[in-house]
């Protein structure tokens, strides 16, 4: 990957964020929640400083960050697209949904298209599972998605956001 | 709830929420204002009734009405109809689908009949982002009885005689794991409460925190009581943003009242709660793996002993409890043990929540005494197989259980039964499965949620779980052999026995319960290259039955591929190198005339 530099802003809001817990080491998963909400993703460049600010070690950031399946190092889409993959989801057809979206969007799963629009991603249970299958664009949670819906539901997004 | 002739009480939940339910409260209040009741009428958002299924729900107090999939435009008609004329509106009302009859309320409903709520006492009665409603439920007497009238070791013996097990899936007895976090001798010791619910499909936990927050806390202050701890940490994951929005309010009521902080009720306890995200690991479930997780570092499970009990956080005594182990303490603390424990069976007393979902009529959340059997659960109170299929499986214990079938139906659920049988309790997920489910893809299904999951730190764990996969993926592909399935059974036992953590030790249970009790289905893959389910795409062809069909387009039409072809009234024809077996064309016909071969 080729090294990007940190805007100025950047830079600030990753120390700001580091100094909400004190510098602390031990407060590192809280850390990287807020700075992921903030970038939407955790380039290596913001690792290193994050492991600077914390007097922590690259390789520790890293080896979290890598551990845990809600950080992720690329950015994602504009609407990011989950489809639940949770047991009760599963077994109300969830693959079937899941290979239509891929197929749709030329897509694997954890890819962003190049237009940045929309990327793929799983997820295990979002609680919803009375309304199995479960997809969700950003936060919008789309209920009982059949494979014949997957088209009318990224149409929704392909011109902008949708009305609503 | 003072002064108000009646109350709307609206699901707020995570699933109804999902369908609208915050926008159907705002016209609800829209639509009492306009017609100037907002003084009499009180809309109420609530946690989970656990009708999930035929969400968005909303009960009408003090008529118990209960009306099902209400949408944000039927507010109106609430309104004028139900509160001012005060007639039930016919089409909102829960059909009982066998009787095929309206039920008025709640009351009549076979869902409920069977239940018994004790953890969920006030989900879907109180708005949990007011404190005042849950005092006004007796919330916060226990703590108030432990600090005025009990001592920590008289607390721990009340919870020692109820008999309560921990519900987060190892079933320790909870009075006995308080003792011996009290008798660990530190200068600082924690209270976790383990909210990281990880097993797919279950949503007890998020449940109740969502509906009923201020019990959690209150029991973990309980805890802390008892043990000797000021400090409380709730490891909750991050996939569950209600929940923890509600559980922050609740804390801050909880501060502001005094039921937290320094000098509780003017004791001179002091206890205070912090939160603590979860990332999205499966295995930080685990006790030794969540407490690494909260010191900031990856979560991988270390060897036990040393027991959290003696050194958890920061090398700190640790008690860790489950949500629904706590969220059981108020209710022993206010009314006895001896209450608790005349509820269950021999060795598991009270209670247990079921997140009920699958192929069933009833999908939602349910709470049964211990004792009651699989088959009242899946057909009174799940009411039956989703479209009149026919019962195949019930997998209980999330990952790590296994797989039930007609033959386990009456078996009364407890701990000790569960694993009798082949699985286990778990977390509580219940999984109902159909004709249309196969069991090996099930077990794989699971198998590549844990080799997902597995943190990588074992080597039986992290090799033995991928060869497991690789085996169960060649016989789903119709390229298994007889002896695979040997294989299958040996590894299977291998990766249990050396496994370091629960993980590795129960993963695969999925294959050894599914092979146990489906044999003839692995069979019939491996020498026939049959899928009796139809499920495994690589075994079977959609085709159609060229006399059978009408030619009337409708596969053509719907098919999400172009893989039909064929003119209007003549037979139509699948090409099979195009068709995605997604099934539609099947489910579409009106004439039977697809088969799948
Ligand atoms: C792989 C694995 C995952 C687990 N996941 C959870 C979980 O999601 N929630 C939970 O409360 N306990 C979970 N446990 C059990 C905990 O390790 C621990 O036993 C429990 O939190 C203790 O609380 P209890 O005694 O109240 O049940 C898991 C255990 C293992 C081995
Ligand atoms: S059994 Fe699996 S999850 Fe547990 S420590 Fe070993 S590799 Fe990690
Ligand atoms: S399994 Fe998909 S929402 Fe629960």
């Amino acid at each position: 990957m080729p090294k990007i530099k940190l805007a100025e802003k950047t830079i600030n809001i990753v120390k700001e964020i580091c100094a909400k817990y004190d510098n602390n080491e031990g407060e590192l998963i809280n850390v990287l929640h807020n700075v992921q909400a903030k970038l939407g993703y955790l380039p290596a460049e913001v690792q290193e400083l994050i492991a600077k600010e914390l007097n922590s070690s690259v390789a520790k950031v890293y080896g979290v960050v890598t551990f845990y399946s809600f950080f992720t190092m690329t950015p994602m889409g504009e609407f990011p697209i989950s489809i639940c993959m949770g047991t009760a989801c599963y077994v109300r057809g969830a693959e079937q949904v899941l290979d239509e979206f891929k197929r749709q969007l030329k897509l694997e799963i954890g890819k962003t298209t190049e237009d940045g629009k929309f990327s793929i991603s799983c997820l295990r249970c979002v609680g919803a599972c009375g309304l199995a299958p479960v997809v969700m664009v950003g936060e919008k949670v789309y209920g009982r998605v059949s494979p014949q819906q997957v088209r009318k539901i990224i149409a929704e997004y392909q011109d902008g956001c949708p009305s609503s | 709830m003072a002064d108000y002739k009646m109350h709307i009480m609206v699901c707020g939940g995570s699933g109804c929420r999902a369908s609208e339910s915050d926008k159907l409260t705002q016209n609800l209040d829209t639509a009492l204002q306009k017609n100037g009741l907002e003084e009499d009428v009180q809309v109420v958002t609530t946690g989970c009734f656990g009708f999930c299924e035929k969400g968005p729900v909303v009960k009408i107090l003090p008529d118990n009405t209960f009306y099902t999939q209400v949408t944000p435009e039927d507010a109106e008609k609430i309104v004028e109809e139900h509160i001012i004329k005060g007639r039930q509106i016919k089409h909102l009302l829960y059909e009982d689908p066998n009787a095929k009859e309206l039920i008025p309320d709640s009351k009549h409903m076979d869902f409920y009949k069977k239940q018994v709520r004790l953890a969920l006492r006030n989900c879907g009665f109180i708005n949990p982002e007011n404190i005042d409603e849950y005092i006004a439920r007796d919330g916060y007497a226990a703590i108030g009885k432990c600090l005025s009238e009990m001592t920590p070791e008289a607390v721990i013996e009340e919870i020692k005689e109820s008999g309560l097990r921990g519900r987060g899936g190892g079933g320790f007895p909870t009075g006995l794991k308080w003792d011996i976090t009290r008798k660990s001798e530190a200068d600082q010791k924690y209270v976790v409460c383990n909210a990281d619910e990880g097993d797919p499909g279950a949503f007890m936990d998020r449940s109740i925190l969502e509906g009923d927050p201020h019990t959690i806390i209150e029991a973990m202050a309980i805890c802390g009581y008892c043990i000797g701890a000021d400090k409380g940490l709730v490891y909750i994951r991050a996939e569950y943003p209600l929940a923890i929005e509600r559980l922050k309010i609740a804390l801050d009521q909880a501060r502001e009242y005094g039921l937290l902080g320094e000098d509780i009720l003017g004791t001179g306890f002091n206890f205070d709660i912090e939160l603590k995200y979860g990332a999205g690991a499966f295995v930080c479930g685990e006790e030794t793996a969540l407490i690494h997780s909260m010191e900031g570092l990856r979560g991988e499970p270390t060897f036990k002993p040393p027991f959290p009990s003696v050194s958890g956080y920061n090398e700190k005594p640790t008690n860790v409890n489950n949500v629904e182990t706590f969220a059981n303490i108020p209710v022993i603390i206010n009314k006895g043990a001896g209450f608790f424990s005349q509820i269950g069976t021999g060795s598991s007393k009270g209670t247990k929540v079921f997140a009920l979902a699958g192929k069933i009529n009833n999908v939602g959340l349910i709470e049964v005494p211990m004792g009651t059997t699989l088959r009242e659960v899946i057909f009174d109170i799940g009411g039956g197989i989703k479209d009149g299929k026919k019962f195949k499986a019930v997998q209980t214990g999330g990952p790590s259980g296994g797989c039930l079938t007609e033959a386990h139906l009456d078996t009364p659920i407890d701990f000790d039964n569960l694993i009798k049988v082949g699985s286990m309790m778990g977390s509580g997920g219940m999984i109902v499965m159909d004709e249309d489910d196969c069991m090996v893809a099930v077990a794989k299904f699971y198998l590549e949620f844990t080799l997902d999951e597995s943190c990588g730190k074992c080597s039986p764990c992290r090799v033995g779980n991928k060869r497991l996969y690789e085996i169960l993926d060649k016989i789903t592909q119709g390229k298994g052999t007889k002896e695979d399935l040997d294989k299958l059974r040996l590894l299977g036992n291998v990766v249990k026995d050396t496994s370091l953590c629960g993980l590795g030790q129960t993963s695969p249970n999925p294959i050894l319960s599914t092979l146990d009790n489906f044999y003839d289905e692995y069979l019939a893959h491996v020498e026939d290259s049959k899928c009796v389910a139809g499920q495994c795409k690589a075994l079977m062809q959609y085709k159609i039955i060229p006399d059978a069909c009408s030619g009337c387009t409708l596969c053509f039409r719907n098919c999400p591929v172009g893989a039909i072809s064929g003119e209007r009234k003549s037979p139509h024809f699948i090409d099979q190198s195009i068709c995605i077996k997604c099934g539609v064309c099947y489910e579409k016909c009106k004439f039977d005339a697809i088969e799948i071969v």
